[in-house]
């Protein structure tokens, strides 16, 4: 526990977003608002879902632990929906940034808590529960940060050039997505397919991004003439 | 686009300096901070140069008929026009986020890790003297709303006292108010909170290197903030002493007072800034006719830098002498919109040196300036750094109200960080939008009014809804 659980598990979580966000986003302030309108967007959709499911629950048998169950998965179900909903409408006025945004939102929702309990005293999994909590927390919790960019990337890609069949397959994947994490604390049956799904549309994103392998040797080998031209500091 | 904050200052409390040897079961009385509301007015193009004709801090330049161009954009094109002006809104925008956000950053951070400014000591603040730990929820629910109106109420007869104090022009007195409670944040409150922080992390330490680092941190406050400083240095203070401020507020007001007057202030900060007859825009509007900056050293200011250096240069039209050492922090206070808090229109020294050069000596008269503004482009292209010396300023009453809401939220709110996180986008949100209605309307508008709405909303909202759904879903580990 404490300081090294909490520095790893948060360098984990949010150390790729945070790389992205320094590198691409911080120099430029409209996109940072982006990035910001798009946290607020995800926070809305969560509002909306958080507001049904608790209605729902109220108006349910609060005894029994399997309808509360069933309510829970039905309260993600119409979350992701929703969060698909308002990532379509922020992607029309904005850009990509939005999904990262998203991302941002929706990790630092699911883990900061996490984080802040894993700083003080206690033991992880004291009663019989899984003693990795906190690293397949970290480790989900950049999965989905980075998932929800490259949804992003394609839905925003994919409603400019009116694939309609890529905008299903991407609210079917965070979908599958969700419900793959129902299988919580079987890490292996959640993370590994979670992670197939993040190298999947890793790659579709980088396409529909207008990368090529081309783009990536003279990315990688320093030659790509217009990065260096585009990011070419005068003295 | 421009963005040109307005800055109107509103006593908040009155500090009895003298006579408040505070008893320890009292309260220690509020200083006589004054609370800058902020105010947003459009700079846009037009707004650019409150100063240009002599109209020293006009906010919304009224003093400068429509015709008058802002000296520095001059574009013909309408996309690069539009596209600049949101490039320009959007570098604003951020250079008011990143103050805000470290002082809500401070006031978090120390919420957190410092437990007195959440403990319930049992005292209260004079002015609201209603417990809040009561037997009824009826009972709690009535005191709260007295405390309310209290506050509201002494925070209006202080901001008519002040519209009443500028008029009749008794500058000295509004100084020596706004120096006193100044003095009395960066010593006092800076001396409590640096106690407790020493006591929470049980450190040692004797009360002469104490005394010595208060007193050098007040005498380098008081100065960045009242005389010169460097930037940096000086908004430092500016968000230290913020944040300080929401400290003890959070500390002193009970929770749904606390709440209710973050809603009432809000509201009232709305119709004092739009209302014809408000105080707010009575004083600006007098102000306006004086061609004089308003108040001093009460607002955050992101560019000041050459302005140090105009101090010291042959100053076109000076107007303001009735308080001369008003002078050099009048850089910091002009509401004029952008960073330029002088009547030279947003001329950057070597922008008027290039065009004497070229035109000869300059006048200082509103026709030669208007002539000058509307010269075919045959600029340099200062225009860039016309920009980034053409800062944006914010009023510190509204760092204040949205730390307190963003700190209460962390402190009540069982110890949730979604809902702190909620709050913060929410506020960012709120400013941002408020930034662009600025933009288009380009008039004064008071910056409280929809970051604390959505703060309020967003506050109750998650922690009353969200909360449980998340703790559920976290306890299964589900993932959203």
């Amino acid at each position: 526990m404490t300081a090294s659980v909490f520095f790893g598990c948060t360098f984990i979580a949010f150390g790729p977003a945070i790389a992205l966000f320094l590198f691409t986003i911080a120099r430029e302030p409209l996109r940072v608002i982006f990035l910001i309108a798009g946290a607020f967007f995800w926070l809305v959709s969560l509002l909306l879902s958080s507001l049904v499911w608790f209605i729902s629950v109220q108006i349910s048998n609060k005894e029994s632990a399997a309808q509360q169950k069933g309510l829970l998965i039905f309260g993600v179900v119409l979350c992701v929906l929703l969060q698909e909903t308002f990532l379509g409408a922020s992607t029309r006025t904005e850009n990509t940034v939005s999904g990262l945004g998203f991302g941002f939102m929706s990790g630092a929702f699911s883990v900061v808590n996490i984080l802040a309990d894993s700083v003080g005293p206690g033991t992880v999994g004291i009663h019989g529960d899984s003693q990795h909590y906190f690293l397949s927390s970290a480790f989900m919790t950049m999965a989905i940060i980075l998932l929800h960019m490259f949804w992003g990337v394609v839905f925003f890609d994919a409603c400019e050039k009116q694939r309609w069949w890529a905008v299903g397959a991407v609210v079917a994947s965070h979908l599958v997505v969700s419900c793959l994490t129902f299988q919580n604390p079987e890490y292996v049956n959640s993370l590994v397919p979670t992670y197939v799904i993040l190298l999947l549309m890793g790659v579709w994103a980088f396409y529909s991004a207008g990368g090529s392998l081309r783009n990536l040797k003279l990315c990688l080998t320093c030659k790509d003439k217009d990065f260096l031209l585009a990011n070419h500091r005068p003295r | 686009m421009v963005n040109n904050i307005e800055m109107d200052v509103e006593s908040n409390m009155e500090q009895q300096v003298s006579g408040a040897a505070p008893e320890p079961a009292q309260q220690p009385q509020e200083a006589a901070v004054i609370r800058a509301r902020s105010r947003g007015s459009s700079g846009a193009e037009g707004g650019g140069d409150g100063g240009v004709g002599g109209n020293g801090s006009g906010p919304e330049q009224n003093g400068q008929p429509p015709t008058a161009r802002p000296p520095h954009v001059v574009e013909t094109d309408e996309d690069e026009d539009e596209e600049l002006t949101l490039k320009y809104g959007a570098k604003h925008v951020i250079m008011l986020f990143v103050p805000v956000t470290l002082c809500m950053v401070v006031v978090v951070a120390t919420i957190k890790s410092v437990s007195f400014y959440t403990q319930n000591d049992g005292q209260r603040l004079i002015y609201t003297p209603f417990p809040e730990d009561t037997d009824t929820v009826g009972q709690r629910a009535l005191n709260s709303i007295l405390n309310a109106t209290i506050m509201i109420t002494v925070i209006i007869v202080m901001t008519l006292v002040l519209v009443l104090l500028y008029k009749y022009r008794c500058y000295r007195v509004i100084q020596g108010w706004l120096f006193l409670s100044s003095l009395l944040l960066l010593f006092f409150f800076s001396y409590i909170y640096l106690k407790e922080v020493f006591k929470t992390y049980n450190v040692a330490i004797d009360y002469f290197t104490l005394a010595i680092m208060i007193w050098n941190f007040g005498v380098v406050g008081m100065m960045c903030i009242h005389w010169k400083g460097p930037l940096r240095l000086q908004q430092a203070y500016l968000i230290m002493i913020s944040a300080l401020m929401a400290l003890v507020f959070i500390k002193y007001l009970p929770e749904w007072t606390a709440w209710l007057i973050l809603a009432v202030i809000s509201v009232y900060d709305l119709l004092a800034v739009l209302c014809p007859k408000g105080p707010l825009r009575i004083l600006v509007e007098t102000a306006q006719e004086r061609n004089e900056p308003i108040f001093p050293a009460l607002i955050y200011s992101s560019t000041m830098v050459w302005l140090v250096n105009m101090a010291d240069t042959d100053r076109p039209k000076r107007n303001s002498t009735e308080v001369p050492q008003q002078e050099p922090q009048e850089a910091v206070a002009s509401p004029a919109p952008s960073g330029m808090l002088q009547d030279d229109g947003g001329f950057t020294p070597s922008w008027v040196n290039q065009q004497e050069h070229q035109l000869g000596t300059l006048q200082t008269t509103e026709d030669t300036r208007r002539e000058i503004q509307q010269l075919p482009s045959d600029r340099p292209p200062v225009d860039d750094d016309d920009d980034e010396e053409r800062g944006v300023k914010l009023g510190l009453g509204d760092f204040i109200f949205y730390s307190m809401l963003v700190g209460k939220a962390s402190a009540a709110a069982s110890g949730d960080w979604n809902t702190t996180l909620a709050c913060f986008v929410a506020i960012l949100i709120g400013l941002c939008l408020t930034l662009l209605l600025l933009a288009i309307f380009k008039k004064a508008l008071p910056a409280l009014p929809i970051s604390i709405f959505f703060g309020l909303v967003f506050y109750f909202a998650t922690d009353n809804l969200v909360r449980p759904f998340m703790d559920k879903l976290a306890l299964h580990q589900f993932y959203i």
